[in-house]
């Protein structure tokens, strides 16, 4: 799960890790008392989507007065903002986030996340702040510096620094970035924190770190034990498709093609995408209806798909194990007299039962419903469907 | 020869008798599986499925002998219950469980690394030695015996490759599926090397999927230490990134975990990768007959030697 700056900044707060003063507002002619009650004479007005390279595409400003705060924060909320993460489609900004203005000597970047290769929570930092990471590792990778923690120890004062030798920092620097890291490392732990991303994390001419932006993604399989993160969800954030999947247990993703896939399984679920491409088609979802789908997740299944208008046929590919493939035959007829299914539907139901499963297809006899042999067969015949062949 | 488990493997089931344990218990027992209790704390002396339960592992190894188990318990607990094992005797821990939270995994591991402990997933369909033991949920009636080893990060699709490769006549030795999620107990390098010294298995099945590095560091020990042909799947190669696709640790961070370089990495190291999931099958059958035909070739140049002798 996602949450805004303005959110893992409260987070910040709580845990003493340095942040500027700053609001969030939904209402522009909040602005204005927003903003003198922050005090100073530069804000920054911030557009909070749950995307990156808000600056470039116009949602990040700076204010030199009272008027300005209130005529940018018009300006952004409500806005259509397109980012290099957002897609084409953009995102509608809701909430802006009026912020105090600071002295930057020098933007740093820092970063707290899971990696997989050594299994450790790993500190990642560089003097390359501002600017993508993932360009500054393509470009110059000894301007990045990790450090790795290990979960039985915990962050140590060595850790610390690790980090600040290796940026170059001074002493009272260096003591200002351990007190940063540490608190950020007890929020990442505490909150079960998947990444943690401070870029730019900013020095300021009094020689304090201060969290200029802030990015935090949370491990979903941990929510249950952390009701306040939970309650940080903005729905308006997600795709609204995925999250109807979601509700019904499905795992749902949409994609660009054409063809239409309902699998058992996210390993087959993924094969089954790659293998009409193979067979040159276009898949227009992953989903993955689970080990145990029946007549009311097959149903709900279709449904999700064909909300896609893109889609021109539908591929369902069941390998039954525990779950028998008769039942799922059986399924899928209940699930079409539920959802109309106006698109060629390819069946390949494989595994346990699936020659009573096929025999239950074949004496319904529904128009578009074609029945296929294998993996192979089912894609050829969802491809040339797609097709209109 | 199988590797991990056989026939004589006994197993308790932690979980034993909530509904998912009851169930597949039930299913492994009916494989032939020796299951010889369960634990459920707070139902010790209970008899459940004809066979004792026990409030904690220790007690049941004590009990029974057992030397693996079968992990059933919900997301929230299953890291303890992994470490109850570790600690309470258990050589090979099977872990169904899906949903974890990472940072109790990452703790459960550790302590699992030093112990002499197995840990099989979590999030994952189980270990299965055809026609033998069944330590998991996969159906059995699949899994036919033969010459075939096989490790996969996914469920269905490991009985899918299996299907393939019944069907195209070879069999399966053992089949193991490691799991989806970020933080697992066992990569396939631990598998190869297991597969590479049974005599009985002749070619190896390796299913992976997009994210995290575990196929390129398979690829890597492949070119170094694996003699037998190696079938190798990528699961993904549509996959878009940034997205999470099912599992928990299928997801393309950055540019970083695509399917593109995973399956170069094994191309290069010298493993039969296919694009198509559907040729599984076949290309283990063709690298199967080409080693009997290579084993042909030396016995009759063998024999040949031994007449010119």
């Amino acid at each position: 799960m996602n949450i805004h700056e303005f959110q893992a900044k409260e987070l910040f707060r709580k845990y003493q890790i340095p942040v500027l003063s700053g609001r969030m507002v939904t209402k522009a002619e909040d602005a204005r008392s927003v903003a003198k009650k922050i005090g100073g004479n530069v804000w920054v007005i911030k557009a909070q989507i749950h995307a990156g390279g808000r600056g470039k595409g116009g949602g990040v400003k700076l204010a030199r007065s009272l008027d300005e705060v209130e005529a940018i924060t018009t300006e952004i909320l409500g806005m259509n903002l397109i980012t290099h993460q957002t897609g084409a489609e953009g995102k509608i900004v809701r909430k802006v986030y009026i912020e105090a203005g600071a002295d930057i000597v020098r933007e740093y970047y820092l970063g707290l996340v899971l990696d997989r290769t050594t299994e450790k929570s790993v500190f990642i930092a560089s003097t390359e702040g501002g600017v993508e990471i993932e360009k500054v590792a393509a470009e110059a990778p000894e301007k990045i510096v990790k450090v790795g923690i290990d979960s039985l120890t915990g962050f140590q004062p060595h850790h610390a620094r690790m980090l600040g030798f290796q940026l170059g920092l001074d002493k009272a620097q260096l003591k200002s970035l351990g007190k940063f890291a540490a608190g950020l490392y007890k929020l990442y732990l505490e909150t079960d924190c998947s990444l943690a991303e401070i870029n730019p994390l900013i020095l300021t001419d009094s020689g304090e770190f201060i969290a200029l932006d802030a990015k935090m993604n949370f491990d979903d399989n941990a929510l249950f034990r952390h009701q306040d993160i939970l309650a940080m969800r903005d729905f308006d954030e997600e795709e609204p498709t995925e999250l109807e999947a979601g509700k019904y247990g499905l795992s749902y993703v949409k994609l660009d093609g054409n063809v239409g896939c309902m699998v058992n399984g996210a390993g087959l679920a993924m094969s089954t995408m790659d293998i009409i491409k193979h067979e040159g088609g276009e898949p227009a979802n992953f989903l993955d209806v689970g080990g145990g789908a029946n007549a009311e997740t097959v149903a709900k299944g279709f449904e999700l798909i064909l909300a896609d208008k893109n889609v021109k046929a539908i591929f369902v590919n069941i390998f039954g194990g525990i779950v028998r493939c008769d039942r799922i035959a059986n399924g899928i007829l209940e699930a079409t007299g539920k959802t109309k299914v106006d698109v060629p539907l390819i069946v390949r139901l494989d595994g346990t039962n699936a020659v009573e499963a096929a025999k239950i297809l074949r004496e319904a006899n529904i128009q578009n419903i074609i029945t296929a042999s294998d993996l192979a067969d089912g894609a050829r015949k969802a491809v040339a469907a797609a097709h209109g062949k | 020869m199988s590797i991990l488990i056989n026939k004589d493997s006994k197993v308790i089931v932690q979980g034993f008798t909530g509904k998912e344990g009851t169930f597949h218990a039930r299913q492994c027992i009916e494989y032939g599986t020796k299951i010889v209790g369960g634990v459920t704390p707070g139902k010790g002396e209970q008899i459940h499925l004809g066979l004792p339960v026990f409030n904690t592992v220790v007690q049941a190894v004590k009990a029974t002998g057992a030397t693996v188990s079968l992990i059933f318990v919900p997301s929230a607990f299953a890291a303890d219950a992994v470490m109850e094992a570790a600690n309470g005797g258990i050589k090979i821990i099977v872990c169904i469980t899906e949903g974890i939270p990472v940072k109790d995994m990452m703790i459960a591991k550790k302590l699992v690394q030093q112990r002499d402990v197995v840990l099989i997933g979590p999030n994952c369909p189980g270990i299965i030695t055809a026609e033998e033991a069944k330590i998991g949920i996969m159906p059995g009636f699949i899994f036919k015996k033969g010459n075939v080893g096989v490790i996969s990060k996914s469920g269905t699709l490991t009985y899918e490759a299996a299907n393939q490769v019944v069907q195209a006549g070879l069999g399966i030795t053992t089949a193991i599926g490691i799991g989806g999620d970020p933080i697992i107990g066992t990569s396939f390098i631990d598998l190869l090397t297991m597969f590479e010294a049974d005599p009985e298995t002749k070619a190896i099945v390796m299913i992976g999927e997009i994210g995290g590095d575990l196929e390129i560091q398979a690829a890597e020990f492949i070119q170094n230490n694996v003699t037998k042909p190696v079938i190798a799947f990528i699961a993904g190669q549509t996959a878009p990134k940034g997205k999470r696709m099912g599992h928990a640790g299928a997801i393309i961070a950055g540019s970083k975990g695509t399917a593109q370089e995973k399956m170069a990495a094994l191309k290069k190291a010298g493993a039969i990768v296919v694009e198509s999931p559907a040729l599984i099958g076949v290309k283990a059958s063709e690298a199967l007959a080409q080693i009997t035909d290579k084993d042909k070739e030396n016995e009759l140049e063998t024999s040949v030697m031994s007449s010119i002798r």
